[in-house]
């Protein structure tokens, strides 16, 4: 079985170091971005199984980063997840009429968060 | 004809009137008694048997002056319905039932004065009415072949039986009710009838001669035209005759307006001010279609009949000659309309001047006062009515004894100009305030004698008495006094000549006694009213008045005349309308105006005036009082001014808060946006402390140094959340004011180094220059907050300039009473839009390259507040265009 691929797109290093070390753990080939233009730059080497992305960055955001994602071939059918402080519903629905998987907001559980890339990778 | 036969038709036409008229009377509000058509034809009521007649003898005499009598009002006409819109508005204020009482009320409720000029009409109309009984006469005697002179005793002479039915109608229908302001819808519309059967049958008498007598109008034009005199008729042979001809255009210009007749028709009559609208075409066209086969009836008398016929009578005699005696009667029967238009509203108008301005206020208000209200209506009724039969009576012997020598015409005229008397009092003081009850009653006593010398007195002794020495050589053979040529004025026809002198000394002594002598504060106060018709308050409410008066007794001599039932309607509508309360005791002088109005209808302004004067202790209002009443009318008027210019305000302050509400609205936006942002801000380092200890929970497997590497991303975050919490309070307490600075002297450059020391970090990992260009200064200032605002300001330019070419330049100096200090960048600069706001604390400029700033948009309001406390100001220069330049300012 091939080991399972993750991008996490956040700008916050300290929340990035608890996710890397939690994956890692769990056997994920694990890679980091610090916002949508690096994420994007990973992405025309690698295809992850799954990403997950802030949506407040600097420069590329998440809703452009998404949107590079969904418009792409290579990449269109990577499970994305949004992982953000915005909760209000408006913005949540934004999320999934861009074509989000899953929408995660700060401050989460860690536990949540892998039961729900399980969800993901056996449906 | 048989006289007998004649005189069933009369009869029967004059019971065919009586049916119309009450019918008329039961239809009263139906749109077909009561319209603009309706109320135009019954000003037509000008056109009596003067015009019906009188015009083809002038036209067959005396040439083209016939057209004046129609010609004046036609030109007059706009200005006639401008003024008539002023006096029906007055008149229908002030319940004016007569011209009469319309004059006394503008000279303030005269008692002499309304009398007076009651007395002027009287004389003045008593021949006119006269007139139209010659003209019946004479008609009937052409009709029935009966020779003029039937009247060898009054009772064999059908004239008398005619007046005698004229005034029966008159009589009935004119004095339904005591009000006399009431409108009679029955008279009003027989007249308008009466108008259309007396132009129909004159056209049809004027089609008759131009096309069956003659070939058409150009037919009896040629054959007119090779008589000897036909120049004369058709031309003014002289510069004098066309200024007689000018001035009886006037002279019947004012007549159309003081004739009572025609007064009451236009102003007691009208209904709606809006008919005037159909008046203004109707009525010119009217006349001048009365006018237009005059000429051709005129010539064809003459041509068929010659000079031996009475011209007066042309369009009898032209059919009768030809035998069209059916036509003939019609003819006569228009005519007949004619007369009994004129003389039924003749009567009526007089006989209300008569009870209300002559009678009851001269003789019968003792009587009145304490009498029954049902016997005192009774009594005003009978008044009028024996008043009616009087005057009719008083025409007919007039006519019986000066008439029959005289033409249709020249008492017309005679009429007119002791009807003109009234028009200097009635005119001026419509329009000049000043004018003076004492001057109105001179001038028109002047004037009336003038009259009398001019015309009256030569006329009557040359036509009674054939004595010309009078006319010809003046009195005591005193050439500048001869009668038709005063002062040597010889070029004007008599009644041109009497008009002229009669104005001009009536004109010039009400002048002059106008500006002499001020009037009483009551007919001041009047003639503010008339004048000003417009300033409603002042009719309604500022009535001066002063005095003792109280509710009982005016309610006692209202009910005298009203009876309890009206009066009782009438107080319940006053208190209603003043919002009074009906336990007051005391009258105001709004009560004692509202009981004169109420009365004014039934027995005339001054003796309404008379009466309520009676049971109130009235104290005259002195001039200062009169003045502070107009002053306080002044007032309103400022006031509405003021009104005005508070609701332009108004609308401006709308304009004003549309604008504050949709910054409201954006300041609303930012507010959620920046909390928003606090939350992401707060979330963040939460976010971050939660996941770490998730994780050191999970692995206890963790290596050491991983684990103090979470740890202190821990305590990292921790103190992160807590300066930020921070920030929020600070800002709160400076912006509440709660927070005190802690002013001291300080050296400015040992302050800026500081703060440099404090940006000393982010400046050199982000590779950029910092330049300084300082003078030495001191000033009073909490050294830890100015500190605070130059590393907020300085981050800012950091943040925002380029790594490695950004630049960032201090200067500080002195300005006026200031200390300056200059933070200049050579970064991107701020959006115009940005620019308003950057200093509010919800703000964040969309333009930011660095996703978190310190302290999350909080950096500039915190500082603006800390230069405020300051009393200095923190700004923006909005002209440098090479970045972003922030100028700091506190006082030394």
């Amino acid at each position: 079985m091939n080991r399972k691929k993750i991008l996490i797109v956040d700008d916050e290093p300290n929340i990035v170091m608890s996710l890397e070390y939690t994956f890692k753990k769990k056997d994920f080939d694990v890679y980091i971005a610090r916002d949508g233009e690096e994420a994007i730059e990973i992405l025309k080497s690698k295809i992850p199984d799954v990403i997950l992305l802030d949506i407040m960055m600097p420069n590329v955001d998440g809703y452009q980063t998404l949107q590079y994602i969904r418009e792409n071939s290579t990449t269109k059918n990577i499970k994305v997840i949004f992982l953000t402080a915005k909760n209000k519903a408006l913005d949540i629905e934004k999320g999934f009429t861009m074509g989000v998987d899953k929408y995660i907001t700060k401050p989460f559980s860690i536990k949540k968060i892998v039961a729900e890339i399980n969800e993901l990778m056996t449906s | 004809m048989n006289s007998y036969v004649l005189i069933f038709i009369i009869i029967g036409y004059l019971f065919l009137l009586f049916g119309i008229a009450f019918w008329a009377e039961k239809k009263a509000n139906r749109s077909w008694v009561n319209n603009p058509y309706v109320y135009t034809l019954s000003l037509a009521v000008y056109c009596s048997a003067w015009t019906y007649y009188g015009s083809v003898g002038i036209a067959a005499t005396s040439g083209v002056s016939f057209l004046t009598t129609y010609l004046g009002p036609v030109i007059a006409f706009p200005i006639w319905i401008i003024v008539l819109k002023k006096i029906i508005k007055i008149s229908k204020q002030h319940k004016v039932s007569s011209i009469a009482d319309f004059i006394s009320l503008r000279y303030g409720n005269d008692r002499f004065l309304g009398a007076l000029v009651t007395i002027i009409c009287v004389l003045g109309v008593l021949p006119y009415i006269s007139l139209q009984l010659k003209a019946v006469s004479e008609t009937f005697g052409i009709i029935s072949e009966d020779t003029i002179n039937s009247s060898s005793t009054i009772f064999k002479d059908s004239t008398f039986y005619i007046a005698v039915l004229l005034a029966i109608f008159a009589a009935f229908f004119g004095t339904r009710t005591t009000d006399a302001t009431q409108r009679r819808q029955g008279i009003i519309f027989s007249v308008a009838v009466e108008s259309v059967i007396k132009l129909v049958f004159f056209l049809g008498v004027g089609i008759y001669v131009s096309y069956f007598l003659f070939e058409g109008t150009l037919d009896i034009y040629n054959q007119i035209s090779i008589t000897e005199d036909f120049e004369f008729l058709t031309t003014f042979d002289s510069l004098e005759s066309g200024i007689n001809w000018y001035f009886m255009m006037a002279l019947s210009f004012l007549a159309i307006f003081l004739l009572p007749r025609q007064f009451h028709v236009s102003v007691i009559e009208n209904t709606n001010q809006k008919h005037l609208k159909t008046a203004i075409w109707l009525f010119p066209l009217y006349l001048l279609l009365f006018n237009v086969f005059v000429v051709f009836i005129a010539w064809g008398g003459k041509l068929r009949l010659g000079d031996v016929a009475n011209p007066d009578y042309y369009s009898l005699l032209l059919p009768l000659q030809n035998g069209d005696v059916f036509l003939a009667i019609l003819v006569f029967l228009g005519g007949f309309s004619a007369v009994i238009s004129m003389v039924v509203v003749s009567t009526l108008a007089l006989s209300t001047m008569l009870s209300n301005n002559l009678i009851i206020p001269y003789g019968f208000l003792d009587k009145f006062s304490n009498s029954r209200p049902e016997r005192n209506a009774n009594y005003i009724k009978n008044i009028r009515r024996i008043a009616i039969f009087c005057l009719i009576l008083g025409a007919y012997f007039f006519y019986i004894n000066f008439n029959i020598e005289l033409s249709l015409f020249s008492i017309g005229q005679l009429s007119f100009v002791v009807i003109a008397q009234l028009a200097p009092t009635f005119f001026i003081g419509l329009f000049w305030n000043r004018g003076s009850s004492i001057a109105a009653k001179m001038g028109i006593i002047t004037g009336t004698l003038v009259t009398t010398y001019t015309l009256v007195l030569p006329f009557v002794l040359d036509a009674i008495f054939g004595n010309m020495d009078f006319i010809v050589f003046g009195p005591f053979e005193l050439e500048l006094l001869k009668p038709y040529a005063l002062f040597g004025i010889d070029f004007l026809n008599p009644v041109t000549h009497a008009f002229f002198w009669s104005m001009f000394f009536n004109s010039i002594v009400y002048l002059f006694v106008s500006l002499s002598f001020k009037g009483n504060y009551r007919e001041r106060n009047y003639g503010e009213m008339f004048v000003n018709s417009n300033y409603n308050s002042l009719q309604e409410n500022a009535f001066i008045w002063k005095g003792e008066a109280y509710v009982s007794d005016i309610r006692r001599v209202l009910n005298r005349f009203l009876g309890e039932k009206r009066t009782e309607r009438a107080l319940d509508l006053f208190y209603l309308k003043y919002d009074l309360s009906r336990n007051e005791e005391k009258a105001d002088a709004r009560l004692i105006n509202f009981s004169e109005k109420l009365l004014t209808g039934s027995i005339g302004s001054a003796s309404s005036r008379i009466l309520i004067a009676s049971v109130v202790e009235e104290q005259p209002v002195t001039l200062v009082e009169v003045l502070e009443i107009l002053e306080e009318n002044k007032k309103t008027i400022s006031t509405n001014k003021f009104l005005k210019h508070k609701s332009n305000e108004l609308t401006q302050l709308t304009e004003e808060l549309k604008e504050v509400n949709e910054e409201l609205k954006i300041q609303d936006k930012l507010k959620d946006e920046f909390l928003d942002t606090v939350a992401h801000e707060l979330k963040t380092p939460i976010t971050s402390i939660r996941a770490a200890s998730e994780v050191l929970l999970d692995n206890e497997d963790m290596l050491e140094n991983i684990k103090i590497q979470f740890l202190n991303n821990i305590l990292y975050d921790s103190e992160r959340l807590g300066k930020l919490i921070n920030n929020i309070l600070d800002l709160e307490k400076l912006a509440s004011g709660r927070e005190i600075l802690d002013k001291k002297m300080n050296n400015l450059n040992v302050t800026i180094e500081k703060a440099l020391s404090g940006v000393q970090l982010i400046a050199e990992k982000k590779n950029i220059k910092i330049v300084t260009h300082q003078e030495s200064l001191t000033a009073r200032y909490d050294e830890d907050r100015i500190i605070q605002v130059l590393i907020n300001v300085l981050s800012n330019a950091i943040k925002f300039v380029e790594e490695k070419h950004g630049e960032v330049k201090i200067i500080s100096r002195k300005n006026k009473n200031y200390i300056q200090v200059i933070v200049e960048d050579n970064g991107k600069g701020i959006l115009n839009e940005d620019m308003k706001y950057i200093f509010d604390k919800f703000y964040q400029s969309k333009n930011q390259n660095v996703k978190k700033p310190v302290g999350s948009g909080f950096g500039l309001a915190i500082s603006k507040q800390i230069i405020e406390g300051h009393k200095g100001k923190i700004r923006v220069d909005e002209n440098y265009k090479l970045g972003a330049r922030f100028i700091i300012e506190i006082p030394e």
